[in-house]
């Protein structure tokens, strides 16, 4: 028994557990390395946290090495991010070759034999020129689909030296002459934002921000950005306002040295004002307790964001047993089967309407929650992505 | 009969699946056609298939992926119609599958003025799964032992036993009926295995008609 899996014995589907026990056995021994620009923060960081220590107590080698940078080497680096991400950005010659030198510095210092090497977004790519053995592959966690051409011709000559790549979603990934893999981001049901909770505890967090129970909550949960439509969320909430008395809580963060977030943190301040039903939360990036007792406390969540990543938010309420009401941008499509466990909306109307028919369909609106967390418990956990690993792991260590 | 030990240890086997992108997509029917000639069987089965085992307990309102993005992301709905009745188990090859889909494309395209393609909705993405088995150490040797293990054994188990034993594997029928006939000689439980259709379903529904089989079964053997 590993105390590090058990845990998850009374969260994971039926017999999931003792079938990842069998799957390891089939890894034994294999070195797994995993290998990425940051230890802290972001959903892949958070997984990966978890996950090593668990494949390293089943009996595999895994590792995980973070690079060191510099200033510069940030800076470039979060300008190709942006470019594949489809933003116009220049590298110049220069910032191309600090991108370079100094991933060369970090293979000087760091491991990198392994049987599976798996390299996590642009930051630590160029690696791949001083691979030493195994099979690489390069994990791309953004949205590829329409990136700027010239950052992607740029970097496209790294992805080519692996042996596979992989994205979180079909329309994530570029054309490429390796094989591309689709792995789905995955929660962890025991962290903070993600526990049970104690009805103490949520009432607690409703009422630090004086939102009121007895009236039914929507909730979005996303960073104020123009492209998570929280004025279009407002506009639906307002069609459903005739038929229901409900309140709206907007809440997200991101607009610390953010000029953009700022001016749409102002704009939905502006279109809330004189409602004291729509509660706008600006949240601290740590404030994971608050977000998932918002989600614990919220009647129905919308996620009804014109452009996604895969948006594990919606993963993260499905898991609370609410239904949800999303958009058809990125991956929340992927995760919402509509008319099972919510529904998928492609305008305002269509959110308001759900809205209505959900609040005037309390029994619907149940028995879609406990069938959303069933779904979340079998795709999105983060068992299935251990699952996931160890399969990878084998398959292709033994090509 | 129940509790005499079967001739063969029967022992679950259960799989594991990675999903690879073709980069091959639709944008509408033609295309849809086009580059179902095209890719590997391989994906013909994901296509069908693979749903069971990533979502096995949620029955979606189309049995394959062709016919859910006709009516989800077309809206086409005829199309989505004529292609959900299309049942795999008709057929002995992928090959044979893959023909029916597109003569039945064709023929629906034939009739239409205009080639129906998404307006809002997504792409058809051509995946195509690579499948790994993994013994689950779980083995049995009468009917009262494998009714036990198949309420608990992991789901991708039943899928491997039911599914891939049938179109990817080639089996004749799938390895519950068949242990049950020639290990078990239970010919007509063997029968009502074969006969049960998972496509019309999820894989829990299968786990719970198998499971309802067994203790009929059971139930008439302690009786006699």
């Amino acid at each position: 028994m590993i105390r590090e899996l058990e845990q998850y014995r009374a969260v994971a589907p039926k017999g999931a557990i003792d079938f990842l026990y069998r799957l390891s056995h089939l890894v034994q021994g294999k070195r797994f390395l995993h290998i990425s620009a940051v230890r802290y923060g972001g959903g892949m960081a958070e997984i990966l946290r978890r996950i090593v220590p668990i494949m390293k107590a089943m009996g595999t080698e895994a590792r995980w090495e973070v690079i060191a940078g510099t200033q510069e080497f940030t800076d470039v680096t979060r300008r190709i991010t942006d470019g594949l991400q489809g933003r116009e950005e220049t590298i110049t010659n220069e910032m191309y070759q600090t991108y370079l030198d100094v991933n060369a510095r970090n293979a000087k210092v760091l491991n990198l034999d392994a049987d599976l090497v798996f390299v996590h977004d642009p930051q630590p790519a160029p690696l791949v020129d001083h691979r030493k053995g195994g099979k690489w592959v390069w994990r791309c966690h953004l949205d590829a689909g329409l990136p700027h051409r010239p950052v992607w011709s740029l970097f496209r000559r790294h992805v080519l030296k692996y042996d596979a790549a992989v994205f979180s979603l079909p329309g994530f990934a570029q054309r490429l002459p390796i094989p591309k893999f689709l792995l789905y981001p995955s929660i962890d049901p025991l962290t903070e934002k993600n526990r049970e909770l104690s009805r103490a505890e949520i009432t607690q967090v409703l009422d630090q921000f004086g939102i009121a129970r007895g009236k039914p909550i929507l909730l979005q949960i996303a960073r104020f950005d123009r492209f998570k439509d929280q004025i279009g969320t407002i506009r639906a909430y307002r069609m459903a306002k005739k038929h229901h008395h409900c309140q709206l809580v907007l809440a997200g963060s991101g607009v610390l040295h953010d000029p953009e977030g700022e001016a749409v943190l102002a704009e939905v301040q502006q279109a809330a004002e004189h409602d004291p039903d729509i509660h706008v939360l600006q949240l601290p990036p740590e404030a994971d307790r608050e977000i998932n007792a918002l989600q614990r406390g919220a009647t129905i969540v919308i996620q009804k964001a014109l452009k996604e990543g895969f948006g594990v938010a919606v993963s993260e309420a499905m898991w609370k047993g609410k239904p949800v009401i999303g958009g058809t941008a990125g991956g929340v499509s992927t995760q919402i089967v509509n008319e099972a466990t919510g529904f998928i909306v492609h305008s305002v109307e269509g959110a308001a309407f759900r809205i209505r028919y959900l609040l005037s369909n309390p029994g619907v609106m149940s028995r879609m929650g406990a069938m959303a967390k069933e779904h979340v418990r079998r795709n999105f956990l983060i068992t299935r992505h251990l699952s996931d690993y160890f399969t990878i792991l084998k398959i292709l260590s033994t090509e | 009969m129940t509790t005499t030990h079967a001739d063969a240890t029967f022992r679950f086997i259960g799989c594991s699946e990675i999903q690879e992108i073709l980069g091959k997509q639709a944008v509408d029917e033609r295309q849809l056609v086009e580059m179902l000639e095209e890719v590997p069987l391989d994906s013909v089965y994901y296509h069908t298939h693979s749903y069971f085992l990533r979502t096995p307990f949620i029955e979606r309102t189309y049995p394959n992926d062709f016919a859910q993005w006709a009516a989800q992301q077309v809206q086409d709905h005829v199309l989505a119609e004529r292609l959900s009745v299309v049942d795999p188990f008709d057929f002995q090859s992928l090959e044979a599958l893959r023909e029916e889909l597109i003569s039945l494309i064709d023929d629906h395209l034939s009739g239409m003025t205009a080639v129906p393609r998404t307006g809002f909705g997504a792409p058809f993405y051509f995946n195509r799964s690579r499948i790994l088995e993994v013994p689950t150490g779980v083995e049995v040797r009468t009917l009262r032992e494998f009714r036990d293990a198949i309420s608990d054994v992991d789901s991708s188990a039943i899928y491997y036993h039911v599914f891939e034993a049938h179109l990817r594997l080639q089996r004749e029928e799938n390895d519950f009926s068949a242990w049950f006939r020639g290990s078990l000689k239970l010919p007509d439980l063997a029968d009502r295995m074969k006969a049960l259709n998972p496509y019309l379903g999820s894989l829990e529904r299968l786990r719970s008609n198998v499971l309802t089989m067994c203790d009929e079964q059971l139930a008439k053997s302690a009786g006699t």
